[in-house]
């Protein structure tokens, strides 16, 4: 085991940088709380990347601050060489909830973000597009179905499509699979792992799971709360593909035992 | 050992046992509710019969038939109480339309801003809470004896379900829409047509059943407060009359009615809002 060496921040991939975050800080000043303070994150082209910390230590905010939805108080949010001032086409979100609006049928649901920024005629000619995409996921044949329809893992992967449709350059994930029972949570992690390849996607995930940061991240930030910072940055080496049965091995066990007693040390206080 | 009552089955018998249900719960359905209409008609009938009320004052189910019959064919034949009739029915449906219009806006004006939802919100809870029908002989001396005054009670009385139902429903859109809608860079109108006003539909549409039973409440308390030449005039003449049978088959008749606008309400429901089982009374109708 090799964790001294792991233990330096190591410069993940050789990819172009898509996302910077610069010295990004959150205060809300009415009650002067810190939520976030020094944040500096650097995604890189097809690097998929992890935030891990106990409720309260600012993840929500950061991942809002990244998808332009709050101004950070200081810092810079570059995407793309231009910064980041409000919600922006390059930006792909989902969230835990599928939020499939049930009056449309999949493939509708799936053009949605297409319709909303270009209007019905450009979702209209995107609808070969979103029927690609629900192949890539394994939706085939779902196109005219209601969401009402699917089971949790399939509107997820709806929620998946929806997303991509719009060729985003960074994928941010707010604990996608977290309502999904656990089997069908570390299968979707797979079929995560696989569209992001297939895609060279920059992704960004928070979550509250170990096993699920460290199964699908190249790098792992640990925050600590109060103020909300990053206070490790963990490289996970295990070879890609990654699989489930790398759960069982000693590697495995033992990045997630880092991350474990990092977070039990600062971050529960 | 404590052995079951009954014979304890041999082993390796197979369990096949069936669920007990009552008898009268796997009536089918239009059985049940002739079963219920012949026991109410019967009751009735009884009551007459004994002579423990006055037919003055409650006629018996022959002659209230008979009555029925009476003003169908007069309906049929297009005299006085088919004009009455349509009467009624234009206040009903002016009235609905004006309350669908006044009730939407404000509706949205109080669902979607924060100055609505502050500031006129409170007013229309206060008048919501009035006795609306107590307007009845204000609206008869700003709009006169005519159709106008109808009109007016009947919207008014109409208007504030469909403006809570509309509020409701533009609130029940959740956090996880809203930012999705945000990330989307949606504009305002974008979000309240293309998300939270379908979102809202159940609700709107429980807005508009109890509106369209309210219409023809203040429709028919309009025209017994202001005269005029609707249904309602000609339950109140021949209630003065004495002529109770008149009065039942009348009021089956405007029934009738009013089954037919809640049952079109309801109708649009199951169309447009497909997607959401609605199990509220009146769902099946």
């Amino acid at each position: 085991m090799s964790s001294a060496a792991a233990l330096a921040p190591v410069p993940s991939g050789a990819g172009e940088i898509v996302y910077q975050l610069s010295d990004v800080g959150k205060t809300y000043a009415r009650n002067a709380i810190h939520a976030l303070q020094g944040i500096n994150l650097t995604l890189r082209k097809g690097s998929f990347s992890s935030v891990i910390g106990s409720s309260g230590c600012g993840k929500s905010t950061l991942l809002k601050i990244m998808a332009g939805l709050i101004p950070p108080t200081t810092g810079r949010v570059v995407l793309q060489g231009r910064p980041v001032t409000g919600p922006r086409r390059d930006i792909g979100m989902m969230f835990q909830q599928a939020t499939l609006f049930p009056w449309r049928t999949t493939l509708e649901n799936i053009v949605l973000p297409i319709e909303i920024r270009d209007g019905a005629q450009a979702a209209k000619a995107a609808h070969d597009r979103a029927r690609a995409l629900l192949e890539l996921v394994g939706l085939k044949g779902f196109e005219k179905n209601y969401p009402g329809e699917l089971s949790g893992g399939m509107a997820q992967r709806a929620a998946i499509c929806r997303m991509l449709i719009t060729e985003p350059a960074v994928l941010l994930l707010d604990e996608p699979f977290s309502a999904l029972d656990e089997l069908t949570r570390d299968f979707m992690n797979m079929e995560l792992q696989r569209i992001c390849a297939s895609r060279d996607a920059t992704a960004f995930l928070v979550t509250h799971s170990i096993p699920e940061a460290v199964i699908l991240s190249d790098v792992v930030y640990v925050m600590k709360p109060r103020p909300g910072r990053v206070a490790e940055e963990v490289e996970i080496d295990l070879p890609r593909p990654r699989t489930l049965d790398m759960i069982t091995t000693p590697r495995f066990g033992a990045l997630v035992e880092r991350i474990r007693s990092r977070l039990d040390k600062e971050a529960f206080i | 050992m404590t052995a079951p009552a009954d014979a304890a089955p041999a082993a390796g018998a197979e369990t096949i046992w069936v669920e007990h249900v009552a008898w009268f719960d796997r009536v089918p359905r239009a059985i049940a509710m002739a079963f219920v209409f012949a026991v109410f008609i019967g009751l009735w009938e009884l009551v007459t019969r004994l002579g423990v009320v006055s037919p003055i004052i409650l006629p018996t189910p022959g002659e209230t038939l008979a009555d029925i019959f009476l003003v169908g064919r007069n309906l049929i034949g297009g005299e006085y109480m088919l004009a009455a009739l349509w009467t009624t029915l234009k206040e009903v449906v002016y009235g609905f339309a004006l309350a669908m219009a006044i009730g939407f806006s404000l509706g949205i004006l109080v669902g979607e801003t924060a100055f609505g939802e502050r500031a006129i919100m409170p007013y229309l809870v206060a008048i919501d809470t009035m006795p609306k029908v107590a307007f009845a002989p204000l609206f008869i001396s700003w709009l006169g004896f005519d159709i106008e005054s109808k009109v007016a009670l009947a919207a008014f009385i109409a208007t504030f379900p469909i403006v809570v139902g509309t509020a409701a429903g533009l609130h029940s859109a959740d956090a996880n829409a809203r930012m999705l809608f945000k990330t989307m860079g949606a504009t305002r109108w974008q979000t309240l047509f293309k998300m939270k006003l379908p979102t809202g539909l159940p609700q709107i549409f429980t807005g508009l059943k109890i509106a369209a039973v309210g219409v023809m409440a203040g429709a028919i308390t309009g025209e017994f407060l202001g005269g005029g030449r609707g249904f309602g005039e000609l339950i109140r003449v021949a209630s003065t009359q004495l002529n109770t049978p008149r009065v039942f088959s009348l009021i089956i008749y405007l029934s009738l009615v009013g089954m037919m606008l809640f049952g079109l309400v309801v109708w649009i429901q199951r169309r447009f809002v497909f997607w959401h089982k609605d199990r509220v009374v009146g769902g099946e109708l």
